[in-house]
Order: C-alpha cells, then structure tokens, then sequence
C-alpha cells in the first residue's frame, strides 16, 4: 500500500534528517537568543528595551515564509556571494524563533516575586546562590511547557524552508510525488511522521504541566 | 555590503508590480476571512463536543483536534491539494481537478480546518474557567443541556477567550502565506514573483512585510473594539 514510500524510504528518511538537523539549530541557537532577548525585554534600560521590543513586535506580525525569502535574499548582499538554501533557513529561523522564546523567558522572569527573592536572601544566601537554587529552578520548571510546545512549532515550522528549495522532508516527499503520483500515501506518510513526533512530544509537555500543577508552582 | 547592490524601491509602486501587490493583499484578506468563518464556526462546535458526556463524541473529537494540531500546515494543504481530488475516486477526482481556482478553495478550506482545532483548544479553555456552579445554576433554571451550551456557556466562554483568539485572528492572516506553496497568488506569492521579475526581492519582501503590519495593526484594532464592546463587566484586568 505504501509501495512509493518504501521504494524511496533512504530519500525521504534523508529528507527528514535534514528537517532534524535544521530544528536542532533553530531551537539551540532561538533559544539562547530568546534568552537574551527575554532579558532585554525586563531591562529598564531603555536604549536595550525599546530596540529588542520593537524587533519582537515586528517580526511576530510577519509571516515565517516571508521572513525566510527575506534572508535568502538579504544575506548575499551582505557576504558578498550566493548562499546555500540551509545557512540562510538557519538565520532565518534563529531570528524569527528566538522572539517567541523571549516572550516565553520574559514571562518566566516575571513570575519570580520580590518577596521570594528577599526571603532567599534573608536566609543568608548569595544572589548567585539565590539564582543558583531559587529562582532559574523554579522559573525553569514554570516555563519548561510552553518550552516544549513552542519546539513542536519551531519543528513543524522547518518545513516552510520548502520555499526556498532546502531539500528537507516535506520537498522531498514533493519530489517523489512528482515522479510517482501517489499523492495520498507520500503526504499522508509525511503527515504521520509529523504526527507521532510532536504527539509524543505534546503528551511531554502536558506531562510537566501536570507535575508542575501538582508542585503548585504553576 | 559585499555585493554591489543597487537598490531599486520603485518595485513597490511602478506598474505592473504595485498592482502585484495590492492584488496579493486582496487575496491574502479575502482568504484570510473566509478561513475565519469556517475555523471560527467549527472550532466553537468541536471545542464544545470535547467537553460533553458522551465518551465516544469526546474521543473524536479529541483526535480531530490532535491531528490538526500535530502536523505542520504546509503538509495539510498539500494533501488536501494534491491527494484530496483523489479520495473521491477516480471519475470525481477528474472533475474536482477542472474546477478553476481549485487551489484557492483548497486554501480557505485547508487553512479553516487547521485554524478551527486551535480555536477548539482555546474553548476548551473557556469552558475550563467557567465555574461549576455556573453550569448547575444555569440547569437549576430549567434549562436543557443544549440550551445551556447554546444561550449561556458558549456565550460567556466565547466572550473570556476575546485575547487568544485575538491572536489567532493575527495568525491566520499570517498563514495565508503558506497557501503560496499550492500556487495561491497571495502576497508573498506576489513579493516572490516581483523578484523572479526584477531580482529586486527584497525591496519586495520588506515591502509585503510593511503591509503585513499594518494589516496586523488593523486587526488588532478590530478586535479592540469587539473586545471593548463585549467585556464582561466586573472582571479584573480585562
């Protein structure tokens, strides 16, 4: 039944490492930037907060794909030679990526009280100790789902690097479709690959939410 | 800057390329609400069916939800597209494949569908927030259970979840640039094909990205006043 799948399985198998291998930085470098991104977005230094704010209210308004032609088209003006369709979907990602992970950090931060750091601190402990063993485990543990579930997005976002011709999973299958017309099992196998990953990676999620419910530290 | 590049804004009005444009937002709205009407009336139905008694109705609907959810967009409008007509059989698969501007109905149907289980998730949600003595006053009037969900549940739910689906609104618009992979001449369809044109896409993907924020800025405008006119009086930090 699923002949034109198992006759190019190595192809399309190929096609989705290269869908890992593209999430795998996305999510690395979106969220070390969100991170930062994250901090700035709580700075009260102005001239750290306005620009990072405007850069996240400005990309959460546009569309991924158009974000993805944008560097492809940006990024040999400014290395001065033509780009592989993968370093260009990497930035891309890494930048579109790492606002929402900020959004995510920045309200992570903001659930630690004041009156929780100041108890840490009347016990004796350091501001390093504080952060140590206070307030980034528990920020950690209240932020961990929603981290979870925007890296199922971040995942399924890679298959918009489609566009600009990055021979991953979803392009593949595209490329066999045209040679084999089977257009049901190609896409529908596809589909069920996306599927049980972020399915299993959904039911994590809910599982630290359960817990964290359960710690009512949510 | 490496390359000597010259930049040409003029991409963004001369003819026929602005027309390009302003055609590409016209479609980009148009199937934008269109995919709003259906994933709005199905997400209320489905987010509904997923809080009912029946185990069985719960379980599809959950599945639907799931599915719609878990696999990426850009898979779904590509099955619909290109495996749909199929589903029919052979004879009325032809047919469907005749039809002029298939892929744009592929676009809002495919676009509602997935839109719809997120709406479903965020009526969950709603429902979740309403407090038990809520249900059990509303029944204690008399009320059927069909007419508790149609006259006061759906209602005060829908009215909790006006920020969320806010968002959602945002994002559908956004998402109408994924139906540019089934051909859909949308607007970044049309910023794409202003560069195969003129090699000047990025006068013309920042262009669209313009455009994309103002159609954001009035979206959330809308749903500002919506929301004013709507809010549930009484509640805090609304």
């Amino acid at each position: 039944m699923f002949d034109a799948v198992w006759g190019n399985l190595s192809y399309l198998m190929g096609g989705l490492w290269v869908t890992a291998k593209l999430a795998f930085f996305a999510l690395t470098g979106g969220i070390f930037l969100g991170i930062l991104v994250g901090l700035a977005r709580i700075s009260k230094r102005k001239w750290i907060y306005y620009p990072i704010t405007i850069y996240v209210n400005f990309l959460r308004n546009i569309p991924l794909i158009l974000v993805i032609f944008w560097f492809y088209f940006v990024m040999p003006i400014i290395i001065g030679r033509s780009i592989d369709p993968f370093p260009s979907a990497v930035v891309s990602f890494i930048v579109f990526e790492a606002t929402y992970f900020g959004e995510i950090f920045r309200a992570g931060y903001q659930t630690i009280s004041t009156d929780l750091v100041n108890a840490s601190y009347s016990t004796g402990m350091t501001y390093f100790k504080t952060a140590r063993y206070i307030t980034v485990p528990i920020a950690f543990r209240r932020m961990l789902p929603s981290l979870i579930t925007q890296s199922i997005v971040t995942f399924q976002d890679t298959s918009l690097a489609f566009v600009i011709g990055l021979p991953e999973f979803v392009r593949r299958a595209s490329i066999v479709d045209n040679l084999e017309v089977a257009s049901i099992q190609l896409f529908g196998f596809v589909g069920i690959v996306f599927f049980i990953i972020c399915f299993i990676g959904s039911r994590i999620s809910r599982h630290y939410e359960e817990k964290g419910r359960k710690a009512n530290i949510l | 800057m490496g390359l000597a590049y010259k930049f040409d804004w003029s991409v963004l009005w001369r003819q026929p390329y602005g027309m390009w444009l302003l055609k590409g937002l016209g479609l980009t709205i148009v199937i934008g609400l269109s995919a709003w009407v259906i994933a709005l009336s199905l997400g209320i139905v489905i987010g509904t069916l997923r809080v009912t008694q029946y185990r069985l109705v719960r379980f599809v609907s959950t599945t639907y939800v799931e599915v719609f959810r878990n696999i990426p967009l850009i898979v779904q409008l590509f099955f619909w597209y290109y495996a749909g007509p199929m589903l029919f059989g052979e004879t009325l698969s032809r047919e469907i494949n005749h039809i002029s501007g298939l892929n744009f109905y592929v676009a809002i149907i495919g676009l509602g569908l997935y839109t719809s289980s997120r709406i479903a998730e965020h009526m969950r949600a709603g429902f979740a927030s309403i407090g038990r003595d809520q249900y059990q006053a509303v029944l204690s009037t008399g009320m059927t259970r069909v007419q508790m969900y149609r006259y006061v549940i759906i209602p005060y739910a829908l009215r909790l979840i006006i920020p969320p689906i806010t968002t959602e609104f945002l994002t559908i618009f956004k998402n109408t640039s994924v139906a540019m992979t089934i051909g859909v001449a949308e607007l970044t369809f049309q910023s794409y094909q202003i560069d195969a044109e003129t090699f000047h896409g990025l006068e013309a993907t920042t262009g669209a990205m313009i455009i994309y924020l103002f159609l954001g800025l009035g979206v959330v405008k809308f749903m500002g006043l919506i929301e004013s006119r709507v809010r549930i009086r009484g509640l805090v930090g609304r």
